[in-house]
């Protein structure tokens, strides 16, 4: 990196070397990509969904290949928050790296002491799923309607002692109305799109290919519409705004930084291209060079109209 | 970590199975019987790679062959592929097949493109019996037939309607072999149903075995957990992962849809 761009950010107190983090779900704890790539080289990395007790998730299939894009139906398998805390976070600590901690819960209270457990862990900030399609009880359901939002938000925030990014669900009518209820709730961050809820069939056999029948849509295919929901909910909100959807290279990032957007994720294109991460983060500095920015926090928002 | 790789040689082995034979250092060298790479197709109609066994390793020759059949879009796209074209290709991935030098008589027992990734197997195993049972769909559809009788010390061959070899399934060759005598351990790739009667014989007669498991693939590397499978964990049930914790498992972990 040339020493006179200024790539790096700040996110409700946090501060990122620069403006890319891995998305949640796809980057599971760093593990797997750590062979591909130094994990120091991003802003920071967004864990696989935790929940109090481990989660075995759906059955398989689940995952279903659509047009520029994929279903997922994962259903938020993991080890729990405690394995977490003693088996994951000692790893990803030895990189210079934000890390974030994606909890879910089935009910209020479990949510509560997700933030309460997180509270006090090593890790730089909390991101609240409130929006998971592939769950039956909680998460999503509470993230699409407002007084949910509110209702979830308010009272974990009492726990929080770490920065709060609430994560947003697109499958609602009125994002801006779900972005400014948790933002009133107390939310410090947000971070939007989750996954779009969608379905695919297999013709010939006139099967559902998800055994869960339905699953989240990512990829490319819903860059346009996560674009167009960072840019309203940026419009409306004074916190900050993290957005993801499609992102696949330093480009489509920068396209959310002029839409809003104070730091990116990058989720599935990775699962595609292991170096999708710190390709974004490259395309992004050239990006600058070739416009003559040196500092990364003049993209934001920058949109012309 | 340079992805691609040169093609050496495209070959098509019957009405709708290629060979694709890959040159690339990285992969030859670290590779072992029954590890896979995931490939991205080339053109934009395809997003996700296909995971693909490694069926043949040559070590000096510094090449992988990758055989498959031609199912949708993205195998279509791949039988395309000419010699001198580059694959983006990520591998070697996943556990392969266990390969124990005491183990003097072993067995492979494949069906349909679930042979591909026990040639290997025969090709490493230090083993002075080794088997090798295959079934086909029908004559035509009859591949690889030398270099499986090259490194196996015997190869019989069914084919469901008996248009070559012995008439019926994999598993009635399997049950005939072990009938009449005892291989140390037995290797298993083919569709779900054949994999899950070959564990229930070979468990009759408590012969370890390993199967190759298939899954929908997303990373292909352990990470976004979406190639789930249903193993034996304790007295308790869990998700593995075909791509990092197999896709080759110990026969008696897995649980099988029927069960
Ligand atoms: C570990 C592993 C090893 C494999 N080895 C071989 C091999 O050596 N030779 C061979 O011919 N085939 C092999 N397969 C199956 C091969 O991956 C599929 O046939 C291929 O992905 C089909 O892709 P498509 O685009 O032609 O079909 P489409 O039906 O168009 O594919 C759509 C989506 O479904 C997935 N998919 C479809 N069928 C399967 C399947 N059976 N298993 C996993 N994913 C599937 C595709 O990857 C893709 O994401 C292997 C699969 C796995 C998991
Ligand atoms: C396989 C998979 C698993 C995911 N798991 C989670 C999760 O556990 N928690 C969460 O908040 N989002 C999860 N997501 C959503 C992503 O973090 C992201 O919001 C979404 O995929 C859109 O970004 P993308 O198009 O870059 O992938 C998952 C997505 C995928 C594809
Ligand atoms: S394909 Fe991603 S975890 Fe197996």
């Amino acid at each position: 990196m040339s020493n006179n761009i200024n790539m790096s950010v700040e996110i409700a107190g946090v501060r990122l070397k620069n403006p890319v983090l891995a998305a949640s779900g796809t980057f599971g704890f760093g593990r797997e990509y750590s062979e591909y790539f130094d994990l120091s080289l991003l802003g920071g990395i967004s864990v696989k969904g935790l929940t109090l007790k481990p989660r075995k998730g759906n059955p398989p299939p689940r995952i279903a290949e659509t047009p520029s894009g994929i279903l997922n139906s994962v259903g938020l398998q993991n080890p729990g928050v405690h394995y977490f805390i003693e088996n994951e976070i000692p790893f990803l600590r030895k990189y210079d790296t934000a890390i974030i901690a994606n909890a879910s819960g089935n009910t209020v209270e479990e949510y509560e002491q997700m933030v309460e457990i997180l509270s006090d862990a090593d890790i730089d900030a909390i991101e609240l799923n409130l929006s998971c399609p592939n769950v039956k009880e909680g998460c999503m359901s509470f993230g699409s309607t407002a007084e949910g939002i509110v209702n979830v938000v308010k009272r974990v925030k009492k726990y929080a002692k770490k920065p709060l990014i609430v994560k947003l669900t697109p499958n609602v009518t009125d994002i801006v109305e779900i972005a400014k209820a948790a933002e009133d709730s107390g939310a410090d961050a947000l971070s939007l799109i989750n996954t779009l809820l969608g379905m695919a069939i297999d013709a010939k056999t006139r099967k559902p290919i998800l055994k869960n029948i339905t699953g989240g849509l990512s990829g490319p295919a819903i860059k346009p519409v996560a674009l167009r929901m960072v840019y309203q909910v940026a419009q409306n909100v004074k916190i900050p705004v993290i957005g993801m959807g499609g992102i696949s290279n330093g480009t489509d990032a920068v396209e959310f930084l002029l839409a809003g957007a104070s730091a990116v994720m990058v989720g599935t294109a990775g699962l595609v291209n292991p170096y999708a991460w710190i390709e974004t983060v490259k395309g992004i500095e050239e990006y600058m060079k070739e416009t003559n920015i040196s500092d990364v926090k003049e993209l934001i928002g920058g949109l012309i109209i | 970590m340079n992805l691609i790789e040169r093609v050496r040689k495209a070959e098509r082995l019957s009405s709708d199975i290629y060979l694709i034979r890959i040159e690339s250092e990285r992969i030859s060298s670290s590779a072992s019987a029954g590890q896979f790479v995931n490939i991205k197709c080339p053109g934009p109609e395809v997003y996700l790679r296909r995971p693909i066994s490694i069926c043949s390793i040559d070590r000096s020759e510094k090449t992988i062959d990758i055989v498959f059949q031609v199912r949708g879009k993205g195998t279509r796209l791949l039988s395309d592929i000419k010699a001198g074209d580059t694959l983006d290709i990520l591998g070697p991935l996943g556990r392969g097949f266990t390969i124990c030098p005491e183990h003097k008589n072993i067995l492979v027992a494949g069906g349909g493109i679930g042979i591909f990734p026990l040639l290997q197997v025969l090709k490493d195993h230090p083993a002075e019996r080794k088997t090798a049972l295959l079934g086909f769909r029908n004559k035509s559809a009859v591949v690889m037939e030398d270099e499986f009788n090259k490194y196996s010390t015997d190869l019989k061959i069914a084919t469901d309607d008996g248009s070559y070899g012995i008439q019926g399934f994999v598993t009635a060759l399997l049950q005939n072999a072990i009938s009449e005598d005892r291989p140390d351990m037995v290797y298993i790739c083919g569709p779900a149903i054949m994999m899950e009667q070959c564990v229930k014989l070979l468990k009759e007669k408590d012969i370890p075995c390993e199967v190759s498991m298939e899954q929908r693939m997303g990373c292909g590397m352990g990470a976004c957990l979406v190639c789930a499978c249903k193993t034996r964990s304790g007295s308790d049930w869990d998700y593995s992962h075909v791509c990092k914790d197999g896709p080759v498992f110990s026969g008696d972990r897995i649980i099988f849809e029927s069960e």
